[in-house]
């Protein structure tokens, strides 16, 4: 479907609306394919076309909404009842309204690709092919899969409001990526390594089968170390996830509830002196990069720390209304079937000088991350308390040694942030809200043996 | 859309499938599935908004050999369904002669439970009035909450499975749940308190619980965390209390029960089918059957009806869980574990309700019997390497136990162990079972509803990992 047909649904919405009444419609359509690729053949070929629509009505302080998974010109009228009434039983709030134009013009990004739309077929299943066999070939101690996948998707978006909002976006985006498994006797390891794209051209697959293999290869042998306080070096893929739990503080909306520990903290040192972080949607190099937010407005670039210290928080219209301050264009929400919140789609902290192999060198003896297991469970963003498992390699002489597993690491977000050592000389995009780089930081408890 | 009604009528399914089928497929299905969901929220004393939500679909599957092709629409007219087959169709690559389907026979599987107030017919002013109700408990239980968020959420789902094996299934599940999660605020900063029950019963849920109990539960778990000390660190013996959550069992070793990974190489559990796995303690069971629980359906989303299925015997492997496409190349029968997260993705091996039976020590023994270790009230999620058997799942309300007392409360934070070595170091079980609270299982990307529950019990071998020495 077209953007153009998108716009005229959602036009045809707006059309509906009532004197007294602020309407916003979002309307989706997205187009995927899964091929997956196990001992030779491939496993599943998945193919989709998805449509949606949210519709959210403002009326005298109160907000309604509602969703289908359609189209479909008669379930938009009740789709549309369905949000006025909803309405009826919500809270009087002074500070719901929808977000209204501010003159900020989106920038130009190139997020859309024809080539991915031109890639065929064929070539799909014999990338995946092709990548099964490299997998398996890179390495004697690889013995086998546990997933082999290319997945392409092109997203298609409206947002258009009766305040003035009128947003079109389109994306294409690719992946290849695997899990597998290596073997040494009974002792066993797992994997992973993946490539992203804009099109089919971007994807790296000396990247994808030679991370899998590092990854899986150095756990073998792994065993538990003993507890001990250390600092820890994050592998770029953990440190991404870390930033987006510290993300989570910046958020207008939980400022507001009083769920944020940064909150009447803007203009103190929080974090490490060495620590700068941005939330940038506005460049196109990492995967979280839109040239609007989730209500239509303008994305831009926000300061979050400058050099340790707090500079400011995310906001959506809500937020910015609550509190006095303007929208920073940051709203979100996942996909069409949701209301928008205020948070950070994409932040990017300012790389330092040292590489990996000088991080390593400079920390003596400590712990390099690789991955985390459970994170949901065991950080609490609220209160700031952080434990999670980890893999990883102890480091030892300023290199790193043998191979780490079945041990967590604990702080709190807090001390984490002001105990940042060092930040590596090199960002990566991932496909995550946080672009990510080497972090070093120092006190975090290794609960072993 | 209507409530009511097939959602596709008999002599289309025949044409879907047997264009589905017409390119030399091996086994052709088709699912369809209507799904109607509500849902309130209530934050920062204001019900923020009502939802609604509706999706509508059919996704259908051929497969060829050990290829699958899968496509899915929104659109479930003839015409729409044809032109889904055929993509399906292509994706599989099939080659060869049409394969005839079996003729259509309807699977009859006992509901779990009769659904008593469909939340569909309940005015929206009662759901809203739930969470004020729950609001003003939380504050009242003490000056320290600063913030509380209430959800309400109904679900209903329609669904209808057919195959080429001559299956024709349907089934409608209603689930319904509420949350809440009060932040405490004091001077070492700020915590939060969890509480939720979710069934798949209708609005009769409360007649069952009350509210404000729960709003008080949520606000005093937040204000005793206000003075938890931090968790230890390092290997510890560990009490989980009863209901608090079986959420160790599903990381320990359900997942690793799943005969996809099985049959992968990607679990520790492969090959071990008839040995010793687990103390003799330790009888564990997934029951698809379980009335009114979280994970539970009349037919799995396969059209297989739900099973009760031990996995552990006193200790000893009894059997993987097995969805239709595994089971087909093992020739033998699906145990009813065949689920997806909706039209739009294929179905793979999942838990529904996985519980540890009782045992026969009451949990103030197994305390007493204690020198020193840590109580956990509440889990929260988990995650597991079933490759390696390490798992990890968070303690969201814990305490320390010191000669045999249970004494201070302890911050949250995850613990650490290695499936295989954790069941064997199970050396008491309590005999006052209870289910946890409504769980979303996570895998390979899709989320489904599942239940869990276990006694009291005591574990030798986990990792807390907390800061404090």
């Amino acid at each position: 479907m077209t953007s153009d047909e998108l716009v005229t649904i959602a036009e045809s919405v707006l059309a509906r609306a009532k004197s007294g009444e602020q309407i916003e419609v979002v309307t989706a359509h997205s187009t995927d394919t899964e091929v997956r690729a196990y001992e030779g053949e491939v496993e599943s070929f998945s193919s989709a076309d998805t449509y949606g629509v949210g519709i959210r009505v403002v009326r005298d302080g109160r907000q309604g909404f509602a969703s289908a998974g359609t189209l479909d010109r008669e379930v938009l009228a009740e789709v549309l009842a369905d949000a006025r009434d909803n309405l009826r039983f919500a809270s009087v709030d002074p500070f719901v309204a929808l977000a209204e134009p501010d003159g900020v013009a989106p920038v130009e990004l190139a997020l859309f690709d024809q080539r991915l739309v031109d890639f065929a077929t064929e070539s799909k299943i014999d990338l995946v092919l092709e990548l099964e066999r490299r997998v398996l070939a890179a390495d004697p101690r690889i013995v086998g899969v546990e997933s082999v996948e290319f997945a392409d998707s092109v997203d298609t978006t409206v947002v258009l409001s009766t305040t003035g909002i009128r947003a079109v976006s389109r994306t294409s985006g690719c992946s290849a990526a695997v899990y597998n498994l290596a073997g040494d006797g009974d002792d066993v390891a797992t994997g992973f390594g993946f490539s992203l794209g804009r099109h089919p051209g971007e994807l790296d697959l000396d990247v994808v089968v030679a991370d899998a293999t590092r990854r899986a290869t150095q756990m073998l042998g792994a065993q538990r170390a003993p507890s001990q306080r250390l600092t820890v070096v994050f592998d770029p893929w953990v440190s991404a996830q870390f930033l987006g739990i510290v993300a989570d503080a910046f958020s207008g909306t939980e400022v507001f509830r009083g769920r944020s520990f940064l909150a009447d903290r803007v203009g103190e040192t929080v974090a490490s002196p060495k620590f700068t972080l941005a939330e940038d949607p506005t460049d196109q190099r990492w995967m979280g990069a839109s040239a609007v937010d989730d209500e239509g407005m303008a994305s831009r670039r926000v300061e979050l720390f400058d050099g340790g210290v707090v500079r400011g928080f995310v906001h959506d219209a809500y937020s910015a209304r609550a509190l006095g301050a303007a929208s920073t264009g940051s709203a979100v929400r996942s996909g069409f079937r949701s209301t928008p919140s205020a948070g950070a789609r994409s932040v990017v902290p300012t790389p330092g000088h040292l590489d990996d192999a000088a991080l390593i060198a400079s920390v003596g003896n400590g712990l390099w991350v690789s991955d985390v297991q459970g994170l949901h469970s065991g950080v609490n963003p609220v209160s700031g308390d952080f434990s999670t498992g980890i893999e990883g390699r102890l480091i030892r002489g300023g290199e790193l040694a043998e191979p780490v597993r079945e041990v967590t690491i604990a702080s709190t977000l807090q001390r984490m942030l002001a105990e940042i050592v060092e930040v590596g000389d090199t960002l990566v995009a991932l496909p995550m809200n946080a672009a990510g780089v080497t972090l070093v930081i120092g006190d975090v408890t290794l609960s072993g043996s | 859309m209507t409530d009511t009604g097939p959602l596709i009528d008999d002599d289309v399914i025949a044409k879907v499938l047997e264009a589905a089928s017409g390119r030399g497929a091996e086994f052709a299905e088709v699912f369809a599935e209507d799904r109607r969901s509500s849902s309130a929220v209530l934050d920062d004393a204001k019900v923020e908004e009502l939802t609604s939500g509706r999706d509508r679909g059919a996704g259908i599957r051929v497969v060829v050999g050990n290829s699958t092709g899968f496509a899915h629409t929104s659109d479930l007219s003839e015409a729409g369904l044809l032109a889904t087959a055929e993509i399906a169709a292509a994706a599989a690559r099939g080659g060869g002669g049409a394969l005839a389907p079996r003729e259509l026979r309807r699977v009859d599987a006992a509901r779990p439970n009769a659904i008593e107030v469909l939340p569909g017919d309940v005015d929206k002013a009662r759901k809203v009035e739930l969470l004020g109700r729950a609001d003003a408990a939380a504050r009242a239980a003490g000056s320290s909450i600063s913030q509380v968020t209430a959800r309400y959420s109904d679900g209903r789902r329609r669904i209808l499975v057919a195959n080429t094996d001559g299956t024709l299934a349907t089934d409608d599940q209603v689930r319904t749940v509420f949350s809440i999660v009060s932040v405490a605020s004091g001077d070492t900063g700020l915590q939060t308190g969890r509480e939720a029950v979710g069934h798949t019963v209708g609005f009769e849920l409360f007649d069952r619980y009350d509210v404000e109990e729960l709003a008080r539960r949520s606000a005093e778990r937040a204000i005793t965390k206000l003075l938890a000390r931090p968790a230890p660190s390092g290997q510890m013996t560990v009490v989980i209390g009863s209901g608090g959550g079986g959420v160790m069992f599903h990381e320990a070793c359900g997942h690793g029960l799943e005969a996809d990974l099985v049959a992968k190489g990607a679990s520790v559990f492969r090959d071990r089918i008839g040995e010793q796995v687990a103390s003799p303690l330790v009888t564990l069971v997934d029951d698809g059957t379980m009335g009114g629980e979280w994970g539970c359906f009349a037919v799995d989303d396969e059209g297989r009806p739900a099973q009760r299925n031990t996995l552990i015997s006193e200790g000893v492997l009894v059997d993987y869980m097995w969805d239709g496409l595994r089971a087909r190349r093992e020739g033998r029968p699906s145990s009813g574990n065949g689920r997806r997260q909706s039209y739009q993705h294929l179905p793979m091996v999942r838990m529904t309700n996985t519980y540890l039976l009782g045992g026969e020590s009451t949990p103030e023994e197994i305390i007493a019997d204690t020198a020193d270790g840590v109580y956990i009230a509440h889990l929260g999620g988990g995650q597991v390497n079933t490759a390696t058997g390490d798992f990890v799942f968070g303690m969201t309300e814990a305490y320390l136990i010191e000669s045999g007392r249970i004494t201070e409360p302890l911050r949250e934070g995850n613990l650490i162990g290695n499936g295989p070595e954790v069941l064997l170091n199970i050396d008491a079980v309590g005999n006052d079972f209870a289910m946890g609270p409504p769980g979303t299982c996570g895998k390979d990307g899709q989320g489904v509803p599942v239940g869990d529950g276990v006694p009291t019990l005591r574990v030798h071998g986990l990792t807390i990992g907390g800061t404090a020495a």
